[in-house]
C-alpha cells in the first residue's frame, strides 16, 4: 500500500531536523520525520565507557551500527580504505532519535556577531573559500533566544564582557563550578582574563517538565538518566508528535530524493525497518542528516536536470566540510583537583575570540569534561611509556590531579576538504557510501598554537607542576562538529542554499543542519544548529501561509 | 571408531574459553600482566583481562581472531627457540624486554606470515587497557578493581556523591579475594 502523501518530509531527527519537524507540525503541516536510528535510553546503555559515544572501541552505542554502515577514508598512500562508525577516520556523530543531542556535552554557545562576517572583518584568506554568511547575528538573535527557551539553557553571562549581545537572560541560572573550575577561575582572574560559567543545554533547575541535573561523571557520550540534558528527543520531538501532524518513522534509511523532470522534488525513497524499499511523496523536503550524510543524500539523488546530484549543478555540494581543530593543554597538579562533580566542563574564557587582529577567528577555551578511566590511558606527555609499571603509576597517581583546557579552533573552509560519494562501494542497502578527504588550512594550525599557549599559561598560573600542549595537525576527519557542506549564500555560483536554507536550484528542498554553516565559529555548534532549525522552519511556515509552496 | 572418539571426548575438559585455548590464555595472562603489572593493586591477570579479550574475539573483535592466533603462536615458538622455555616461564624483566622489542617491530623469528609484531603489540596493549579500565560488563575489570584504584566510587550512587572521609579508598587485598 502506498504511503499517504504529506506536506513535508524531514530527513534526520537530530538537532536541526527535530526542531524543523516541531515548527512545521505546530504550524499545521503534515510531516513525516525520518530517522535511520531508533530511540535510546540511559537504562539500555548504563555508564559503559567502551560503547559510549565519546570513546567507542567496541561500538558506537548510539549508532550507527558497524553491520550496515561504512565509509571510505584515505589510506595515506593515495588510495582508500573501508572504515566503520567506531573508527576515528569514519567521522561519526550519531544515529538515533535526537542524534548527537542525546549524548553531547550540551554546551550552548551562540556564535559571535563577527563569526557571521569573517571575510569582511579579516579579508580574503588565500587557500580558503571563506565568505560572509548571508544573514547577520542580529537577524538570528531572537531565534537563538527561542532555542534557549524552548530547549532549555542554563547560564549567566554577567562576567563575560565578550558575550554576544542578547535581549533577555538565560531561562535558567548557571551551574556552580566544580573544584577544577574554582581553581581555574581564580587563576584566570589573576591573569586579567574573564572567566564565566559555560552555558549549557542542561537543566540547572527543573524546567519544562524535566528534572534538574544530578551532576553525573558520565554525561558527555552518554544519555541522561533523568532527562536533565536537553536534546530534541526530550523537547521538540515529543511536542511535534503530540500535535498529531507528525509521524516519526524510525529505523528507516532514506536513499534518494526523487526529483521530477521539471526540477521539483516530489518525495523520497527509503528502506523501511524491514529493509524494504518504499516511497514517500511530499510537497517539500527538509534534509537534516548531518554535514556528511546530507551531502551524501543530495549527491546520490541524480535526475535528468541534476545529473551530479540534487542542487549540485555548480559542484558545491559536499565541499568545504569543517569541524573544529581542537587544541589546548594538559596540566598535572600536586593536590587532587577532581571532585567527581560532573559533567566536568564548567568554566570558559572568551578573551581569545576576535580580539587579536593577526589571529583570524580564534576560539573559546574551556576546562574539559571528565575523562573516563580508559580515555585517560592515552593522556600522557609526549614520549611517555604507554604500558607497564610507569603507565599504571601515572594512571593511579594523576587521574585526580589532571586538568585539561581545550578550545575549538574555528577552521578556515577549504574547497577540497570534502564529502564525495564513492564510485563503487555501497553500504548494506546498496546505497553508495560517503568518503571524506582533505587537509586543514595552515591558519588552523597557527591559531591552534596560539590558543594552546594561552591554555598552558592558564594551567601554569593555576599551579600545574607539569604541563604539555596538545596541538592538532592538518589531518582530520570531521565528526561531531561537522559542518559546511551545503553552505548558504547570496551568490548561487558559490553556495548551495539561500539564506533560508532553500536550495538555489530546487526550491522545495531545504537544508536544516550544520551543512548550512559558512564557517563553524570558535564554539561547539549545537545551539547554532538548533537555532537554524527555528530559522529555516519559521521561514517555511511563512512561505507556506503565503501559499507559495502549495 | 565411534567408541574411541567418544572416550577421548570424555577425557577432555570442556574449555571455559570461547576462541582462545588454555595454552594461549596462559601466554596471554603473562602478557596482560606486563601491560598492567601487579603492584599494591592487582594487575591485568587478576582483573580477568584475558577473559575480556577472549570474549571480544567472538563478538566485537572477531576481525582480530587471526592476528591473535598467529601472533600468540609466533611469540610462543620464538621464545622457546631462544630461551628454551615458554614466555610465561621466563623472568618478568626478560618478558618485558621481549615485548619492548615487539613494540618496536624488532621481534625475532620468522613466524609472522600475515601480521606485523608491532601491530599485534599495539592491539594487545589497547585491548588490555580496555579490559582493565573499561566496564566489567565486558568481562574484565574484575570487581571494578581499576575504579577502586583510581578512587572512583563504585557502584555509583546516581547523583552527587560526596565524601569527607576518604579512608574507604585504602585498598585491602583481603576484601577483593572473595570477589567482593
Amino acid at each position: 500500500m502506498a504511503n499517504k502523501h504529506v506536506n513535508a518530509v524531514v530527513i534526520g531527527a537530530g538537532a536541526g531536523g527535530g526542531v524543523v519537524a516541531k515548527e512545521l507540525a505546530t504550524g499545521g503541516l503534515t510531516v513525516v520525520l525520518f530517522e535511520r536510528g531508533r530511540w535510546h535510553t540511559f537504562d539500555e546503555h548504563g555508564d559503559d565507557e567502551l560503547t559510549s559515544q565519546r570513546t567507542f572501541p567496541l561500538k558506537c552505542g548510539y549508532g550507527p551500527d558497524n553491520e550496515r554502515n561504512w565509509r571510505m577514508a584515505p589510506d595515506g598512500k593515495g588510495g582508500w580504505i573501508k572504515v566503520f562508525p567506531n573508527d576515528w577516520s569514519y567521522g561519526n556523530n550519531a544515529a538515533c532519535v535526537g542524534s548527537g543531542t542525546v549524548t553531547y556535552g550540551a554546551m550552548a554557545w551562540r556564535y559571535q556577531p563577527e563569526d557571521f562576517h569573517l571575510k569582511t572583518k579579516y579579508g580574503a584568506v588565500p587557500g580558503s573559500t571563506l565568505d560572509d554568511w548571508p544573514l547577520s547575528y542580529d537577524e538570528l538573535e531572537s531565534y537563538y533566544e527561542k532555542a534557549e527557551y524552548e530547549i532549555g539553557v542554563s547560564g549567566d553571562p554577567t562576567n563575560d564582557p565578550f558575550v554576544p549581545p542578547r535581549k533577555n537572560p538565560y531561562p535558567m541560572p548557571a551551574f556552580s563550578l566544580n573544584r577544577e573550575g574554582i581553581i581555574l577561575e581564580k587563576a584566570a582572574k589573576r591573569l586579567g582574563l574573564h572567566p564565566f560559567p559555560i552555558p549549557m543545554l542542561r537543566n540547572s533547575v527543573p524546567y519544562n517538565g524535566r528534572a534538574a541535573c544530578i551532576r553525573m561523571r558520565t554525561c558527555v557520550g552518554f544519555a541522561c538518566p533523568v532527562g536533565a540534558k536537553a536534546g530534541t528527543q526530550n523537547t521538540v520531538i515529543p511536542v511535534a508528535l503530540k500535535t498529531g501532524n507528525c509521524e516519526l518513522r524510525i529505523n528507516c534509511m532514506v536513499s534518494e530524493i526523487l526529483v521530477d523532470d521539471r526540477g521539483k522534488a516530489k518525495g523520497i525513497k527509503y528502506f523501511d525497518a524491514d529493509n524494504k524499499l518504499q516511497e514517500q511523496t511530499s510537497d517539500l523536503i527538509v534534509v537534516s542528516a548531518s554535514a556528511s550524510e546530507t551531502a551524501r543524500l543530495l549527491l546520490n539523488s541524480k535526475s535528468k536536470l541534476f545529473p551530479n546530484g540534487a542542487g549540485n549543478n555548480n559542484g558545491w555540494v559536499g565541499k568545504n566540510i569543517q569541524d573544529h581543530a581542537y587544541t589546548g593543554a594538559h596540566g598535572l597538579f600536586e593536590d587532587e583537583v577532581y571532585d567527581d562533580v560532573g559533567p566536568g566542563a564548567c568554566i570558559a574564557i572568551n578573551d581569545f575570540n576576535h580580539r587579536y587582529p593577526d589571529i583570524i577567528g580564534g576560539g573559546v577555551l574551556c576546562n574539559e569534561f571528565i575523562r573516563m578511566p580508559y580515555q585517560f590511558t592515552s593522556v600522557r606527555p609526549m614520549g611517555s611509556r604507554m604500558w607497564g609499571k610507569d603507565h599504571k603509576d601515572f594512571q593511579k597517581h594523576n587521574y585526580k590531579r589532571h586538568i585539561v583546557i581545550m578550545g575549538p579552533v574555528q577552521e578556515m573552509p577549504v574547497f577540497d576538504k570534502m564529502v564525495e560519494v564513492d564510485p563503487s562501494v555501497k553500504d548494506f542497502w546498496g546505497i553508495p557510501v560517503a568518503r571524506i578527504s582533505g587537509l586543514r588550512h595552515d591558519n588552523d594550525i597557527k591559531v591552534a598554537h596560539f590558543l594552546a599557549d594561552k591554555a598552558e599559561a592558564w594551567l601554569k598560573e593555576a599551579g600545574a607542576i607539569n604541563t604539555w600542549q596538545a596541538v592538532p595537525g592538518k589531518q582530520s576527519t570531521p565528526s561531531q562538529h561537522q559542518s559546511g557542506t551545503c553552505r548558504m549564500g547570496n551568490d548561487p555560483k558559490t553556495s548551495v542554499t539561500n539564506k533560508y536554507g532553500q536550495l538555489h536550484e530546487i526550491d522545495n528542498i531545504f537544508i536544516a543542519d550544520g551543512s548550512l554553516h559558512v564557517n563553524n565559529g570558535g564554539y561547539n555548534p549545537a545551539l547554532t544548529i538548533l537555532t537554524l532549525g527555528y530559522w529555516v522552519g519559521g521561514h517555511i511556515i511563512e512561505q507556506w501561509k503565503g501559499t507559495k509552496m502549495k | 571408531m565411534v567408541l574411541i572418539s567418544f572416550n577421548s571426548a570424555c577425557k577432555n575438559k570442556i574449555s571455559k574459553w570461547r576462541y582462545l585455548n588454555e595454552e594461549e590464555i596462559s601466554l596471554l595472562d603473562a602478557i596482560v600482566e606486563q601491560i598492567i603489572p601487579t603492584d599494591d593493586f592487582p594487575g591485568g591477570k587478576w582483573a580477568n583481562v584475558s577473559n575480556f579479550i577472549d570474549k571480544q574475539l567472538i563478538s566485537y573483535y572477531s576481525k582480530h581472531q587471526l592476528i591473535y592466533r598467529e601472533g600468540l603462536a609466533a611469540i610462543e615458538k620464538t621464545v622457546i627457540q631462544i630461551k628454551g622455555k615458554k614466555f610465561e616461564e621466563i623472568p618478568f624483566a626478560e618478558q618485558t624486554a621481549i615485548l619492548e622489542k615487539m613494540e618496536k617491530g624488532e621481534f625475532p623469528g620468522d613466524y609472522w606470515k600475515y601480521h606485523s609484531p608491532s601491530d599485534f603489540f599495539d592491539l594487545l596493549r589497547q585491548h588490555s587497557l580496555q579490559g582493565f579500565y573499561g566496564s566489567p560488563v565486558h568481562g574484565g575489570n574484575r570487581a571494578y578493581i581499576s575504579y577502586h584504584m583510581l578512587g572512583l566510587d563504585y557502584p555509583k550512587v546516581i547523583g552527587q556523591n560526596r565524601y569527607n572521609d576518604l579512608s574507604w579508598r585504602k585498598y585491602n587485598p583481603k576484601s577483593f579475594e572473595n570477589g567482593k
